[in-house]
């Protein structure tokens, strides 16, 4: 029965695992088909070199940094206040906001935006896209700050109280520092559903800001193209690396 | 109020208005005195200072939501006492030590602090400090830095010397870079009072001291804490469920039960003297006969033989329980009750179903005069 | 305390209000009125749009969504659940191995149904190696049907199966299997007379977690489907881009919110907090 399982659970991790290291192994093809000719480094090179993907890329950066931040922080003191006293109206929402399919969201804010940017004779631009990302990142930011606030003993709160410190200081003195590796993976989490987010972004960005999984995406639908390879290998890369790492930091 | 000195006339009006009996509060030696003797070689050692009491609760109440949690509590804890708060869970008594913090609030009555009432300042504006059951030390910080926590609040001048000195006093040099995580639970004991301490609150409050502690430890913890209380001569306001903990380290003990105070008094005084059933029950076993009880020690089994003025009943040996060095005998009355006699172990020599005299002083029965409950 | 909690909240409700609520207020609204000449929107209502949905074609696409979303959600389930009973007993390694589940889907999506296109295409991986193994003479067509959507679903959203039943079987006692076997049941049936009843919590917030993503995705049929599969999800995106019809695409939105409503209300009833 034990070795079934393993047999298993090994099928399990191949079967979430090989599309990926097929696309990464790929990369490394000295040919546009799918059939190994020999190692290069040359999509890589051309990943890196195309104008349209490293626009793409910092675009995406600059707007995934900025909604993480907000997100952040509006999350963190929204976990916060709710560890202290549980809303039910504000747990609801958040989980709604959860579940909710992204193209829903998608379609709300495009009609949101459309309604209210045609009276201020603003339009769809990279602003659009960060309020959106803040607004699907906030629930996972709170859920994962008050998992780790749930670790936290309430006692210590109140051992600040009780020597002086008044509410700010016993927050920022005693929660925060133990608080810090859950606010580093929400914030990662934010940063990565940003980064990667396509359905929401495509519909709410506009002609100016073509963010990378916009063009990724365009690249997808034509065929196959290597350097998409490769730049998915490096995003999974260092993306995967910081997940692990702040997972792990998170356990302390 | 005026700080003079020597109130003794005050001091007996104070104990007659809540009606217990109450020696003069002879302050030991603290910060004051010890600086006062410094200075005057020749003057006593022991000054007698203000005995107006450090705390008092005048008619709290307290509710959560329907539950009625403290129904009308009346305590007045002298300066410089250890004083114990003893009941069984659910009694009120963590309530109590909660409204003196400042983590709840009375929905009537009034709490005094230094003869100022407490009503609407936080936690950290009361001149109080608690000690928590699981100790919340700052697990993120090192013992000197939770030592510290309080101090950098205050804007104290020479902080690191009175860090060394409260680390001395409990017996932790040598500790201060360790995280919390790394000592025993004894030193996590007494880096919470250390930290506590460091602050001078008017009175120390302390939840369940012992319980955390293995049971080991518990003994020789006990005689630290209060030598250590007499030592800085600060107010010690204890909450336990425990007699023993309460008996052997209090000054005084208020017996509380589903939120009322049932009595006020030394060890000696609740113990032999209980004022309710309920306190006579929980601060040991009673034998009850015919509403009179007498307890296991002050029970005596003979095959026949009384002391002069003794009064005695007939019974039956059911078994008896080698305890070490007692024994208990349990024995049945010609009535029915069993009785429970505590007798030395080199007078074991009862067997089952044998037929013996049960027999007490009179002097050792407790009585309800007034109200028996 | 309660001003500065009332601080700390403000942020995020703002949030929640204003791109959250409102929109989908307006969503709502939209679902009633009726389209406007040029596509745009004019203020008259009709219940058209609803009584657009009782059309046999938009019927069809509801009810192939529907199980689609709960043939991923059942294969989910059967392949989450020992899996997340070998990490629950994996010793101090369990949280890499949890970790490694959660990773693909949390590094990028896109990217995910970008490497399953590789594998299945006509020129892809896989039918590359059949055909040079000389298994096959043609291509399979893998890609761009309803199969290849399906696997898209399940490796997708895996994880959100496997999280809330290993952090059941996390919090099951181990002195319970201890008693069961104890009192005489044999492996199997401690796991169907006490584990799986008290994992029913976990396997619950999976289940809405799996479906209702699923039954809303746009990506993976729009992908791994391309232009022949079309789910709740390609049927909105398309009402307000190319079609132009916002109401009817607020109409369908609509449904879907309620369906997921109704679910996310039934989950929480039962369970304060699915996921933590």
């Amino acid at each position: 029965m034990r070795g079934l399982l393993k047999v298993y659970v090994a099928a399990a991790y191949l079967f979430l695992y090989l599309p990926l290291a097929v696309l990464a192994a790929f990369s490394f093809n000295d040919s546009r088909f799918t059939v190994w000719q020999g190692f290069s480094f040359r999509w890589y090179e051309a990943a890196f070199t195309n104008a349209q993907l490293t626009s793409g890329a910092v675009t995406s950066l600059l707007i995934a940094v900025t909604s993480t931040l907000f997100a952040t922080v509006a999350g963190t003191l929204c976990a916060y206040a709710l560890w202290k006293r549980n809303s039910r109206l504000v747990t609801t929402t958040l989980y709604l906001s959860l579940v909710t399919p992204e193209i829903v969201l998608g379609v709300a804010l495009l009609a949101f935006y459309q309604l209210v940017l045609g009276r201020i004779g603003s339009s769809l631009g990279t602003l659009t896209v960060v309020l959106a990302h803040i607004t699907f990142s906030l629930a996972y930011v709170v859920l994962v700050v008050l998992a780790r606030l749930r670790t936290i003993d309430r006692s210590l709160e109140e051992a600040a109280l009780d020597l002086g410190a008044n509410e700010w200081q016993a927050f920022r003195r005693v929660t925060l520092p133990l608080l810090l590796p859950g606010v580093g993976a929400a914030a990662l989490l934010a940063f990565t559903i940003s980064f990667d987010d396509y359905v929401i972004t495509s519909l709410v960005a506009g002609v100016d800001s073509e963010t990378l999984p916009m063009v990724i995406y365009a690249m997808a639908r034509r065929g196959i193209r290597p350097e998409v390879n490769a730049i998915s290998a490096v995003i999974v890369t260092v993306l995967g690396t910081l997940i692990l790492v702040s997972e792990r930091w998170n356990r302390t | 109020m005026s700080e003079s000195l020597l109130v003794r006339a005050g001091a007996r009006a104070a104990a007659h208005s809540l009606g217990t009996e109450r020696s003069l509060t002879v302050a030991p030696l603290n910060s004051i005195s010890r600086s006062f003797g410094a200075c005057c070689p020749l003057a006593p050692a022991l000054i007698l200072l203000p005995v107006d009491p450090i705390l008092e609760f005048r008619d709290v109440c307290k509710s959560f939501g329907p539950h009625r949690v403290l129904d009308g509590i009346n305590l007045s804890i002298p300066r410089g006492s250890f004083f114990a708060l003893l009941g069984p869970s659910g009694c009120g008594k963590t309530t109590t030590l909660r409204l003196t913090a400042g983590f709840e609030t009375p929905c009537s009555g009034e709490i005094y602090l230094q003869g100022k009432s407490v009503e609407g300042r936080r936690p950290y504006e009361r001149k109080v400090s608690t000690v928590f059951q699981n100790f919340a030390l700052f697990p993120h910080l090192t013992v000197w830095q939770n030592v510290e926590f309080g101090l950098r609040h205050q804007g104290v001048a020479d902080r690191d010397r009175r860090i060394r000195e409260v680390l001395e006093l409990v017996q932790l040099r040598g500790k201060e870079k360790h995280y919390p995580s790394r000592i025993s639970g004894g030193e996590k004991q007494r880096a919470a009072l250390a930290r506590s301490l460091v602050l001078e609150p008017d009175v120390l409050l302390l939840d369940e001291p012992l319980s955390s502690l293995d049971p080991g430890l518990r003994k020789q913890v006990r005689n630290d804490i209060k030598a250590l209380q007499r030592r800085v001569g600060i107010a010690f306001l204890m909450v336990t469920h425990d007699q023993e903990e309460a008996l052997s380290l209090a000054d005084q003990i208020a017996v509380m039960h589903e939120g009322r105070v049932q009595q006020i008094g030394t060890p000696r005084e609740i113990y032999l003297k209980p004022q309710t059933r309920f306190v006579a029950n929980f601060l040991g076993s009673v034998n009850w006969m015919n509403g009179v009880g007498v307890r296991p020690e002050a029970t005596r089994i003979s095959r026949g033989t009384t002391d002069a003025g003794e009064r005695s009943a007939p019974a039956t040996v059911a078994h008896s329980i080698f305890l070490g060095g007692v024994v208990q005998v349990h024995a049945r009355l010609a009535g029915g009750e069993t009785v429970v006699a505590t007798i030395p172990r080199q007078e074991d020599s009862y067997q089952p179903g044998e037929s013996v005299l049960v027999s007490w002083h009179p002097s050792e029965e407790i009585t309800f005069p007034d109200h028996s409950v | 305390m309660n001003g500065l909690r009332r601080l700390f909240l403000a942020p995020a409700a703002v949030i929640l209000v204003l791109l959250y609520g409102i929109p989908l207020a307006i969503v709502a609204a939209y679902s009633v009125l009726r389209r406007g000449a040029y596509g745009g929107v004019d203020a008259a209502l009709t219940p058209y749009n609803f009584a657009r949905l009782a059309d046999a074609l938009y019927l069809t696409i509801l009810a192939r969504s529907f199980l689609l979303a709960a043939a991923a959600t059942l294969l989910c389930l059967l392949l989450a659940f020992p899996l997340a009973w070998f990490i629950s007993k994996a010793g101090p390694r369990k949280h890499l191995y949890l970790s490694l589940v959660v990773l693909p889907f949390w590094t990028s999506m896109l990217i995910c149904m970008y490497s399953w296109m590789f594998l299945l295409r006509d020129t892809g991986l896989v039918n590359t190696i059949l055909l040079s193994l000389g298994w096959i003479s043609e291509p399979l067509p893998l890609l761009y049907n309803y199969g290849a959507v399906l696997v898209g679903l399940v490796y997708n959203y895996l994880p959100f199966m496997v999280l809330p039943i290993f952090a059941a079987l996390e919090r099951l006692d181990p002195n319970l299997l201890e008693a069961s076997a104890d009192l005489g049941a044999k492996p199997w049936t401690t796991l169907r007379r006490v584990v799986l009843p008290l994992c029913a919590p976990g396997v619950r917030a999976g289940a809405v977690l799996v479906f209702v993503p699923s039954l809303g995705d746009y990506l993976t049929p729009d992908l791994l489907g391309g232009g022949r599969t079309i789910m709740i999800g390609n049927l909105i995106q398309n009402q307000f881009t190319a079609s132009r019809d916002y109401p009817f695409g607020a109409a369908v939105s609509l449904a879907l919110m309620s369906v997921v409503m109704l679910l996310l209300w039934q989950l929480l009833k039962h369970d304060k907090d699915p996921l933590l």
